[in-house]
């Protein structure tokens, strides 16, 4: 192996190493022991088979999300709105699961679920198609109609559960009333995981790929990521592209807000999404749009992600650490990740990836 | 309604609005040097607690009587974070050319997460607040008077503030070379200007008054902190930076809209207790798509075709909309 060869594979360590190193300060500086703290991830994470199937169960949401962000990373475009649409998926398996199975429990979860899995990705498409229209008919960036859409779903989740959608004993501010039997995800043994979703987004993230790579579709958007002017130039239809992206990311939100419905809860919550589409956009900025490296960068985050409600149970310390831990994973190697950005003061065209090539040029098409 | 509650109304609309056009100002001015601090919402999160967390303990340590010496301090931890967090995202994109705002992104997460975290001891108690003087004479201004001139200082301090961005953009060399900077970065370093320095500086300045705007929040306008204590309100300044076509004044009259719609629609929703507080809820958000809808589509254009010629050409610049052209480019020097 060469000496530069030599860096490259290992260099990543550093920026790794870098961020825990400054996670343990911060926690010395609050007064924790950094080693339970680090201990109770682990074991929150791995403890029990149990705790080992939650940590899956946190992976299939996560996956389903970065699976469409590859597609929307891919075309160039900030999908921010992936939590709403994660949530308006969450809405459509929850709106089947009431207005359908709810009444006839004799329904097959055959029928049901596949229903349920469509709504699911129907709306999670139909809100991200919204994004997409105004940006490229309106004009709006879609960082910004992803923010505002976001806190919409999340209004429109309050609002049915609160109104439309209560449970006939009322008050409860919570959630709707727990789906039929045959409305959820057939679990494995006792835990919340089901292994079918697992499957699922497995299948999805292979399409994805390959559809990505292989097709000519693929290459379209790929072209318009790149450079949306020469994609123009060559004929590319941006706004279509766009808008495909865009459906194709919202599908997989959409796919994850209603897996998480039917197997982690059981009815639709407030907090059906708990930053989840956000952590996804960390891990797809962190794998560099890498599919192999999103898995596993996805399955490191549900691990923090469940590891750390044992934190806060054990060491009283507040719900954002695994947050923190995240966020200082992906800056720090996003700052120190490269030692030829780091070290060199000239260097070649670097691709402006992950990313649109011209940020917030309002309705550039 | 009497007089004097539409006074107390539009007193408290001002109010409401000073850390957002203090924010805003410093965003206008970082992206109109060609930078992206897309991390507002975290900066503002971290920096009002940084600021309410120094200005209590200051005050519990030094044992002052009066506020101003731990509100002082306050604002310079808030200023210093603000700037410390701008300072990466230049950094990230000036030296490293890296994505800008895949770092501002980032950083919106974690510093809302840190502020979180680091706050979590400091929620739901009393500390200090910037002290309301009205100034003597203006202040008995009929009207105007109590509305404008009867605040705390920090809001006479915001009036100033986005005075001076104007003044300092639009009528000044340096601003002029800023401004450049940021549309064509190109013949501005042909002319010899230091474009990273200048994107470095004015990034620098930009966070430190977004995050003055974050300790208004916990020192002045919604004292104190609490978990998620301003979750959001920075995705609404970064709106308004661009329904206020990137000029300190125009975004300041966005923030005052922006205050005024709120204070509408509370009013409105106490009157009519029947309409579910959703359509309340949703307001904001889509006032925010409908706003950059209007500035982002060609309705203007269409609108501004519509006047008679003579009016045309002042008014399509009145209204121009359009992002200062090099914004988030990465410059590389030939």
């Amino acid at each position: 192996m060469s000496g530069e060869k030599l860096i490259k594979t290992l260099w990543p360590v550093l920026p790794i190493a870098l961020a825990l190193l400054v996670i343990t300060l911060l926690l010395l500086v609050v007064g924790a022991s950094p080693a339970e703290t680090y201990g109770a991830m682990i074991d929150g994470a791995f403890g029990s088979s149990d705790k080992v199937f939650s940590t899956l169960a946190f992976w299939v949401p996560l996956l389903f999300c970065s699976i469409g962000l590859l597609v929307t990373f891919t075309t160039g475009l900030w999908n921010i709105g992936v939590e709403g649409q994660m949530i308006m998926g969450a809405i459509g398996a929850s709106w089947v699961a009431l207005k359908v199975a709810h009444p006839n429990p004799e329904l097959s979860p055959w029928i049901v679920i596949p229903l349920e899995l469509i709504a699911g990705a129907v709306f999670g498409a139909l809100w991200a198609a919204l994004a997409g229209v105004l940006k490229t008919r309106g004009g709006v960036h879609e960082i910004f109609g992803g923010v505002a859409l976001n806190n919409l779903a999340i209004i429109a989740t309050n609002f049915l559960i609160s109104g439309p959608w209560q449970p006939p004993e009322g008050g409860s501010f919570r959630g709707t009333v727990p789906f039929s039997k045959n409305a959820l995800l057939p679990l494995f043994m006792n835990t919340r995981f089901s292994p079918l979703s697992l499957g699922l987004a497995l299948l999805a993230l292979i399409a994805v790929v390959i559809a990505l790579r292989g097709t000519a579709w693929g290459l379209r958007l790929r072209a318009l990521g790149k450079s949306l002017r020469s994609a123009f130039i060559l004929g590319v239809p941006s706004e279509r592209g766009m808008i495909e992206a865009m459906m194709v990311g919202g599908m997989m939100a959409g796919l994850a807000g209603a897996v998480r419905t039917l197997s982690w809860f059981d009815s639709l919550r407030q907090s059906i999404s708990g930053g989840i589409g956000f952590l996804a956009i960390l891990i797809v900025l962190l794998a560099g749009s890498r599919p192999l490296l999103t898995l596993i960068i996805a399955f490191v985050f549900s691990v923090l992600l469940n590891g750390g409600t044992i934190v806060q149970l054990r060491t009283q310390l507040h719900s954002s650490l695994s947050g923190i831990i995240q966020g200082a994973l992906v800056l720090f190697v996003l700052l120190f990740g490269d030692p030829w950005r780091l070290f060199k003061r000239r260097q070649p065209e670097p691709p402006p990836e992950p990313g649109p090539p011209e940020v917030l040029e309002e309705g550039a098409a | 309604m009497t007089s004097s509650t539409i006074v107390l109304l539009l007193a408290s609309i001002v109010a409401q609005s000073a850390p957002l056009m203090l924010a805003i100002t410093g965003e206008t001015i970082t992206e109109r040097a060609g930078v992206i601090n897309l991390s507002l919402d975290g900066t503002m999160m971290f920096s009002a607690m940084a600021g309410f967390v120094v200005a209590l303990r200051v005050q519990q340590i030094g044992g002052f009587e009066a506020n101003l010496v731990p509100v002082l301090a306050g604002y310079s931890a808030a200023a210093l974070s603000g700037a410390l967090i701008a300072l990466i995202v230049a950094w990230g994109s000036i030296r490293l050319r890296q994505d800008q705002v895949a770092i501002g992104f980032v950083l919106t997460l974690l510093m809302a997460d840190l502020a979180n975290f680091l706050g979590q001891n400091f929620t739901r108690i009393p500390g200090p607040s910037v002290k309301h003087i009205g100034i003597p004479v203006l202040k008995d201004i009929p009207f105007l008077g109590p509305v404008l001139f009867n605040h705390d200082l920090i809001i006479y301090l915001t009036y100033v503030i986005v005075f001076v961005a104007w003044w300092w953009l639009y009528r000044t060399q340096p601003g002029l070379r800023m401004r450049g900077v940021g549309e064509r970065p190109a013949s501005a370093f042909a002319r010899g200007v230091n474009i990273g320095g200048t994107r470095y500086l004015y990034t620098l300045i930009g966070g430190a008054l977004v995050g003055m705007a974050g300790a208004t929040y916990s020192l002045d306008v919604k004292l104190g902190w609490s978990d998620n204590h301003i979750l959001g309100v920075g995705w609404i300044a970064l709106a308004i930076v661009i329904f206020g076509g990137w000029h300190p004044l125009r975004g300041a009259f966005g923030a005052i809209l922006y205050g005024a719609t709120k204070t509408l629609a509370t009013a409105l929703q106490q009157s009519f207790p029947e309409v579910p507080t959703v359509l309340f809820n949703t307001l904001q958000w889509l006032l925010m798509l409908g706003v950059l809808l209007l500035v982002g589509g060609d309705t203007l254009k269409r609108l501004v075709e519509l006047a008679p010629k003579p009016l045309r050409r002042p008014l399509a610049q009145a209204l121009r909309f359009a992002p200062p052209e090099g914004l988030g480019q990465t410059f590389f020097e030939e």
